[in-house]
């Protein structure tokens, strides 16, 4: 996943499944939680990670998201309850919650409901996702998802899979939706030297989201950010005994960063670039 | 009445009646300011006469830096009226006075204690002149061999095993904050009127003891004001009647400042509430169309110069305490008047502003009044400042509105008092990280052995039970308070009566509100030691004197600083409890308890003098500053970390909680509209959620390894530490290591 660097943490701080009888309440495998500015969405959130990731990126930083064993077992009103104590900071700062992970749509019964419960607490939603299990998002987790923040890794399908794993088409057939759904969403996209920063394929990138529309003209997208690649990931591949894939590459520089961010401001995009 | 050399009516144009026939700064607020709601555009930068003044200043930092002071009076103890006239550079000051006849020149004020000025002559070199030496020694007592003529043998164990530490005992006790107003408003002689008129109308009656006291200290505060007179004639200035200019105003008031910083050698010399005061005068003049903005700015530059140059001679000792020569010329701004107009004036800009045509500075120490109902410019300007410069804190105007009115001013770092109308007696802060360790050891020392508290069986048994350590924790905070609070007593009655200030009480009202401030230091240690003791296995370790000195640690256990009720409410329990305890006892002069969680930079210090805790943290390891959570304990981000500290009772810590907090730029947002937002809605989200201070650092860790490495790069590189700000290259290296190590929050 893109955003903040999810570290290690023994203590969720939430009343874990065991502690009290679950009465057929759903449960999810969540990997840690974090209240963060700027970062996973629109002003200050409460972000929770989901354990679980189909995708391999080569560029990952959060390899212990990637297992759902490695999570821990929460229910749904624990988490509830957890991010109800950030709401009135939350809903004065400006902000809101956003479900991420790993990938959050592998455990999309939780999440549907988890979002549903947001929404009637008044919470602004966001959904970090890959896009590759858009298809298990029901129309109605959608309805309660005030913003879609979309990875699209690479627009060529080649590229895509070398990069992750798995197939692009799904992340395209799920934008196509939302902008047929009319959900807001905010392309990312990481911008990795030697791997996604061949021009033609963040031109194609840019052609996607031209496809779903600025927000300005009628579309649904509010903005792309362009993310640059960095190493902070290195030391967990170490802690978790893997091989770190790019060992020789290097965070592009602001040159590169203001040359992608090109193609999208030319179609009248809103970027950041971080 | 209101008649002066000028010619002008001083008091002309102004309205509201209530204000006139008595002392009653906050009515003329009200009755004259005009709120200000728009952005910051209508700022001026600095002009060349500000920054040639500014720069023959900073000319002289460097050497100032490298030798610990810049120059001392040795000989000359200092008075309201003691030194000739000094200026920076005379023909283009505007606003003038000096502590001395020259800049950066201290002062000696050996009425707080004679150590204190010999320490700090022989640190820099100086020689003490035999002759001051004799008479503060043989003829004329000070606070601090009064204090110790009646400290207990109890309060000095506890004071040389640091449990108590940082006592105002050989210092001046400082946190009192003169209506400096009162001079510009009223002039001194009415002033001089109004005491001599308290002073008649006790002169009937029984001559009680507390009749005879206000009568002397009466006389002392109408002597004072006759001396402050007389410096600013000096200066070739006539202040017994009102200020009738913008310029008037600010340099009475700043008369009546130095008048104080003369005097007394304070811990925190706080300026009070006073921008929005002077803006009244400096929107007259520029309606009446003899000020510009430029020069309404160049004022405020000037003024905020001479605020910057304070300076008091202290120990290595003392600046290992409180690092980074503190003054805390506290300025409170903005805020919400209770009748719900902001009170955020284009002064309250202007004085910000200063941070940039001047760059960043520790001094004065300028405090935002905070509320989500302050209007978006003002609030978009603060956060601007803040990202830019990292020198402004913010505390909570909505909870202290409520308790101290809304003419209310910080003093010193998180003190709030309603201005001219309430003092406090410093009282420093007792360790009760170190209290939990005498806990367990019963009542002996943890590194020197020596019996100090309350003799307690010693534990025995192989884990820590939770329930018995708590226990033994209620004894121990028991006995902790009742020392504390006569230790405290002593000084200030022995700082009354041989350190009294007779000119910052002069300009409050004769009856005042006093307060016992009292302070707690380690506060996350304890409740995260607590915590391990109760939800993991804690396993003491005994040396060859029988006692514990460390503790193994099996499992888990919830910390503070991540909003989890089950440390949260550990230390909230802790707060509640120890001023539960501090309440108890009498207090001198009937002061009202009250509480802080604090450290400043001691934090440091008392990491140092405190052996292994039971949550793992090692001896010697540095406290969290103020109310923070342990370092890298706070796991969840910065928000997490602030909603723990906000659920720390404040109706129980009326002297202020503070919070630190860094994060990087980027951390914030990655345009800066977006980081001027975001941190305004954490602003205002702590706000709502009753978190009362906030230190806001917006640096990057290269910045301060850097900064490090090349001091003389950073000769203005500023950040706040907790309830303060000093200059980041005048920290020792061990603090400098320490704010580095410190969570940086890479995004909040």
């Amino acid at each position: 996943m893109t955003g903040k660097v999810v570290i290690q943490r023994p203590d969720l701080g939430i009343t874990p499944v065991g502690a009290h009888p679950t009465a057929g309440e759903p449960v999810a495998s969540v990997h840690s939680w974090d209240v963060v500015t700027a970062a996973d969405g629109p002003g200050t959130r409460f972000v929770t990670f989901f354990a679980g990731c189909h995708l391999r990126c080569l560029y990952c930083h959060n390899p212990d998201t990637w297992e759902g064993r490695n999570g821990q077992q929460v229910t749904l009103s624990a988490l509830v309850a957890k991010m109800l104590s950030f709401r009135g900071f939350i809903q004065a700062a400006g902000g809101g919650v956003t479900v991420s992970g790993g990938e959050p749509l592998l455990q999309n019964r939780f999440v549907e409901a988890y979002l549903h419960r947001c929404k009637e607490e008044g919470m602004h939603t966001a959904l970090d996702t890959a896009g590759f299990l858009g298809a298990r998002a029901t129309d109605e987790l959608l309805d309660d998802t005030d913003l879609v923040l979309l990875d699209v890794k690479s627009s060529d399908p080649n590229t895509y899979r070398k990069l992750t794993g798995v197939a692009l088409h799904p992340t395209i057939v799920f934008g196509d939706r939302l902008a047929a759904r009319g959900n807001r969403a905010r392309i990312r996209f990481v911008l990795v030297p030697g791997l996604t920063d061949d021009p033609a394929n963040i031109e194609g990138v840019a052609e996607y989201a031209a496809r779903w529309g600025s927000v300005d003209d009628g579309g649904i997208i509010e903005q792309v950010d362009i993310l640059s690649y960095h190493r902070l990931g290195v030391a967990k591949y170490r802690e978790l005994g893997l091989r770190y894939p790019l060992p020789d590459t290097v965070p592009p520089t602001a040159e590169q960063l203001a040359a992608a961010a090109e193609h999208f401001t030319r179609r009248g995009l809103w970027v950041t670039t971080a | 009445m209101s008649t002066t050399v000028t010619g002008l009516d001083a008091w002309r144009g102004f309205a509201g009646d209530t204000w006139r026939a008595g002392v009653a700064v906050r009515d003329f607020i009200q009755a004259n300011y005009e709120p200000y709601t728009g952005d910051s555009s209508f700022l001026s930068g600095a002009t060349d006469r500000t920054r040639g003044i500014w720069q023959r200043l900073t000319a002289m930092f460097p050497a100032e830096r490298e030798r610990g002071i810049y120059d001392v009076d040795a000989v000359t103890p200092s008075t309201i009226t003691s030194h000739k006239p000094g200026y920076i550079d005379e023909a283009n000051e505007l606003i003038v006075g000096l502590q001395t006849d020259a800049p950066l020149r201290r002062a000696i004020i050996p009425n707080g204690g004679w150590r204190m000025v010999e320490g700090g002559l022989k640190a820099y070199g100086y020689a003490p002149d035999p002759r001051v030496a004799e008479i503060f020694t043989k003829y004329r007592k000070t606070h601090n061999a009064g204090v110790f003529d009646a400290y207990t043998p109890n309060i000095l164990a506890a004071r040389r095993s640091h449990i108590i530490t940082g006592l105002p005992d050989a210092y001046g006790r400082g946190r009192i904050i003169g209506d400096y107003r009162r001079v510009a408003l009223y002039g001194v002689d009415m002033l001089i009127a109004a005491k001599q008129a308290d002073k008649d109308a006790c002169a009937g009656g029984a001559m009680t003891e507390e009749t005879i006291r206000r009568r002397e200290e009466l006389s002392e505060q109408i002597r004072a004001l006759g001396e402050l007179k007389e410096m600013a004639a000096g200066y070739g200035y006539d202040i017994s009647g009102p200020a009738t200019t913008g310029r008037e105003a600010i340099q009475w008031l700043y008369f009546a400042y130095l008048a104080a910083v003369k005097e007394q050698n304070g811990a925190a010399m706080s300026l009070g509430r006073t921008a929005t005061f002077v803006d009244i005068y400096l929107e007259r003049d520029i309606a009446e169309g003899i000020l510009t903005e430029q020069q309404a700015q160049e004022l405020v530059d000037d003024f905020v110069i001479k605020l910057r140059i304070v300076r008091f001679l202290r120990t290595p000792e003392y600046d290992e305490l409180f690092s980074g020569d503190p003054t805390w010329v506290t300025e409170s701004i903005g805020g919400i008047g209770t009748d719900g107009r902001p009170l955020v004036t284009r002064t309250s800009f202007r004085y910000l502003q200063t941070l940039y045509n001047l760059g960043p500075a520790p001094e004065p120490n300028l405090t935002v009044f905070w509320s989500p109902k302050l209007p978006q410019g003002f609030k978009d300007f603060c956060t601007q400042v803040s990202i830019d410069t990292s020198a402004i804190q913010y505390e909570n105007d909505e909870l202290m509105r409520p308790q101290f009115g809304d003419d209310t001013a910080i003093a010193c770092c998180v003190s709030a008092m309603a201005v001219g109308k309430q003092m406090q007696f410093f009282g420093a802060r007792v360790n009760l990280a170190k209290t939990l360790l005498y806990a367990i050891n019963g009542g002996r020392d943890e590194i020197s052995g020596a019996q100090v508290g309350p003799q307690l069986p010693p534990l025995d048994g192989d884990v820590l039970d939770y329930g018995q350590v708590a226990e033994r924790f209620d004894v121990m905070m028991e006995w902790l308070a009742a020392t504390y609070v006569n230790a405290l007593n002593i000084i200030h009655y022995m700082h009354d009566r041989y350190a009294y200030e007779r000119i910052e009480m002069a300009l409050h009202d004769t009856d005042v509100l006093r307060t016992l401030a009292c302070g707690i230091a380690g506060l996350s240690v304890a409740a995260d030691s607590l915590s391990a003791i109760k939800h993991a296995t804690v396993r003491p370790v005994r040396d060859e004197r029988g006692l514990i000195v460390d503790y193994t640690v099996e499992g888990e256990f919830p910390t503070y600083g991540n909003n989890d009720d089950r440390a949260d409410l550990i230390a909230a329990g802790l707060v509640e409890t120890f001023m539960a305890k501090i309440r108890k006892h009498p207090t001198y002069r009937g002061a009202v308890h009250t509480q802080s969680v604090l450290t400043i930079t001691s934090n440091v210090v008392y990491g140092k003098h405190t052996g292994n805790t039971p949550d793992g943290r090692r001896a010697g390891q540095p406290f969290a500053p103020g109310a923070n959570p342990m370092n890298s304990r706070d796991s969840h981000g910065m928000v997490a970390a602030a909603l723990s500290v906000a659920k720390l009772p404040y109706g129980d810590a009326l002297d202020g909680i503070s919070l630190t907090t860094t994060v990087t730029p980027n951390g914030l947002g990655n345009s800066r509209e977006e980081r001027v937002r975001n941190l305004v809605g954490v602003l205002d989200g702590y706000s709502t959620v009753d978190g009362f201070h906030m230190n806001v650092n917006v640096l990057n860790r290269d910045t301060l390894e850097d900064a490090m490495a090349h001091p003389e790069n950073y000769p203005q590189l500023t950040i706040r530490v907790s309830g303060y700000a000093v200059n980041f290259v005048r920290l020792t290296e061990e603090q400098q290591r320490d704010v580095i190590s410190r969570t940086f929050h890479g995004a909040l």
